[in-house]
């Protein structure tokens, strides 16, 4: 394609200065306040020790329970712990960690987290919203959506991030939406990220979705990125018995693309899922369980991590 | 973005913004050299791409408040989800003048959807407190609103 001619001129196109040849500042002051905004959750973020995001890519595997337990097993050891619910339009991490109703404090500093019985701050999308089984709708013009709301999701999460008053925090865990866009968001929001922990499961459908995620996160560049299986079996609650779910070897590292290393294997246990949606998570409702057994050897890994540790 | 004045070959500077309230936004530039000035006129959708950057085109007259873009932008907010009992100015640690609200004022700020109110006061808190002010009443958040520009809240 040649250029393009307005009608009738055959002249020569005339030169205009490009964006980037020109260095005047316009006033319009639009990059200073997305720098003001970096800055602002740069120096909220470094009062926290260690960030610690927890996604898939895959839907439905358990990355909310797995936070809310991780969460909570933390803080019963002394952890200052912190944790957001990245997923705005399905968020669950308020109802996990049972602070479904909380009132959020305005103070001068910003906005106070709802606190868990277990000890845990919490921001999530739920504790916004007034009817529980409403939808997330924005004040929108009739059309474009699909414009701009990608933008005003990742604004939003930068404030539950940036303006909620964590304080000083050991860990602020993050339990990312599905979706490996929602992790390349995330790590282009973040200042920096300590840890990725990628929840899998053994079906093969869920694998190949976290086969990308591994990969973006380390084309990324993410030095500390751990694998937990989810469902990894079944243990019978009568006899003892473990079955395998999905009818696949249980992960190794070999065909978890070797750098990333397996952090935790966690079984199959309905009352996981169904204590957590309680608001009541297994790791401390039912300690002696098979997976909360897992769940707190996870725990025990991510705190030698938080203390600095080699993991 | 930048508009550049090609006669002058000059880059033109933001010189007013104004928001008529349906969903549109004028930003008017002006060149520098020749005073000639253009109105950048967005429809409801690219004035919304701005707004979810968390960003206003010009600056802003009052600092960003703490959750600010989630509570501006969303529908269906829980009424009673922020306590604002606690709210004081942003800068109240510099500031050593104390703000008290008159009953008129605070019946005022009453008419204010409690999703936002918390954020609200502490923008005319802050504001009284810069500018010697320790009582605040409806005159004076009349004054506020309009040296402050609060075109959208």
């Amino acid at each position: 394609m040649g250029k393009v001619q307005p009608k009738g001129k055959t002249e020569e196109m005339r030169k205009i200065r490009t964006y980037q040849e020109v260095s005047h500042d316009t006033g319009s002051e639009l990059l200073e306040q997305v720098i003001e905004q970096q800055e602002r959750l740069a120096d909220r973020l470094s009062q926290v020790k260690r960030l610690v995001a927890i996604a898939s890519g895959k839907g439905g595997v358990g990355k909310s329970a797995i936070t809310a337990n991780l969460a909570a097993g933390l803080a019963s050891k002394g952890f200052k712990v912190g944790a957001t619910d990245a997923d705005l339009n399905g968020p669950s991490l308020g109802r996990m960690l049972n602070v479904s109703g909380a009132t959020l404090v305005d103070s001068a500093d910003g906005v106070e987290p709802a606190m868990s019985p277990s000890g845990v701050s919490v921001m999530s999308m739920e504790l916004l919203q007034s009817e529980a089984d409403a939808p997330l709708k924005w004040r929108e013009p009739a059309m474009g959506g699909f414009i701009w709301q990608s933008s005003m999701e990742t604004g939003v999460l930068r404030e539950f991030l940036g303006d909620v008053v964590w304080g000083d925090l050991d860990v602020l865990l993050i339990d990312v939406p599905p979706g490996t866009d929602k992790i390349k968001r995330l790590l282009e929001l973040l200042p920096s990220l300590d840890l990725l922990l990628l929840v899998t499961t053994p079906s093969e459908t869920t694998r190949f979705v976290v086969a990308k995620s591994i990969r973006l996160a380390q084309e990324a560049m993410v030095d500390n990125i751990g694998l937990v299986e989810n469902m990894e079996s079944h243990v019978c609650s009568s006899c003892g018995h473990v079955s395998r779910l999905f009818g696949t070897e249980a992960a190794t590292e070999e065909h978890l693309h070797g750098s990333v290393s397996l952090w935790g294997s966690i079984p199959f246990d309905p009352r996981l899922g169904a204590l957590t949606d309680q608001g009541d998570p297994l790791i401390t409702a039912e300690p002696e369980s098979a997976a909360s057994v897992a769940l707190q050897a996870l725990v025990e890994r991510v705190s030698k991590h938080i203390k600095g540790g080699k993991s | 973005m930048k508009f550049l004045c090609i006669p002058c070959d000059s880059v033109m500077d933001f010189a007013e913004r104004q928001i008529p309230g349906d969903g549109t936004l004028a930003a008017v530039f002006k060149c520098g050299s020749c005073s000639q000035e253009v109105a950048m006129l967005t429809n409801p959708m690219e004035t919304q791409l701005v707004s979810s950057m968390g960003v206003k085109i010009g600056g802003r007259e009052v600092p960003a408040q703490p959750m600010e873009l989630s509570r501006t932008s969303m529908e269906g907010g829980k009424e009673d989800v922020f306590d604002q009992s606690e709210v004081v100015s942003t800068d109240s640690q510099s500031h050593s003048l104390r703000v008290t609200w008159t009953s008129e004022a605070v019946g005022r700020l009453d008419n204010v959807p409690s999703f936002v109110r918390g954020m609200v006061k502490r923008i005319y808190t802050d504001w009284a407190q810069q500018n010697g002010i320790s009582e605040m009443n409806p005159a004076i958040m009349d004054r506020a609103r309009i040296e402050l520009g609060l075109e959208d809240m």
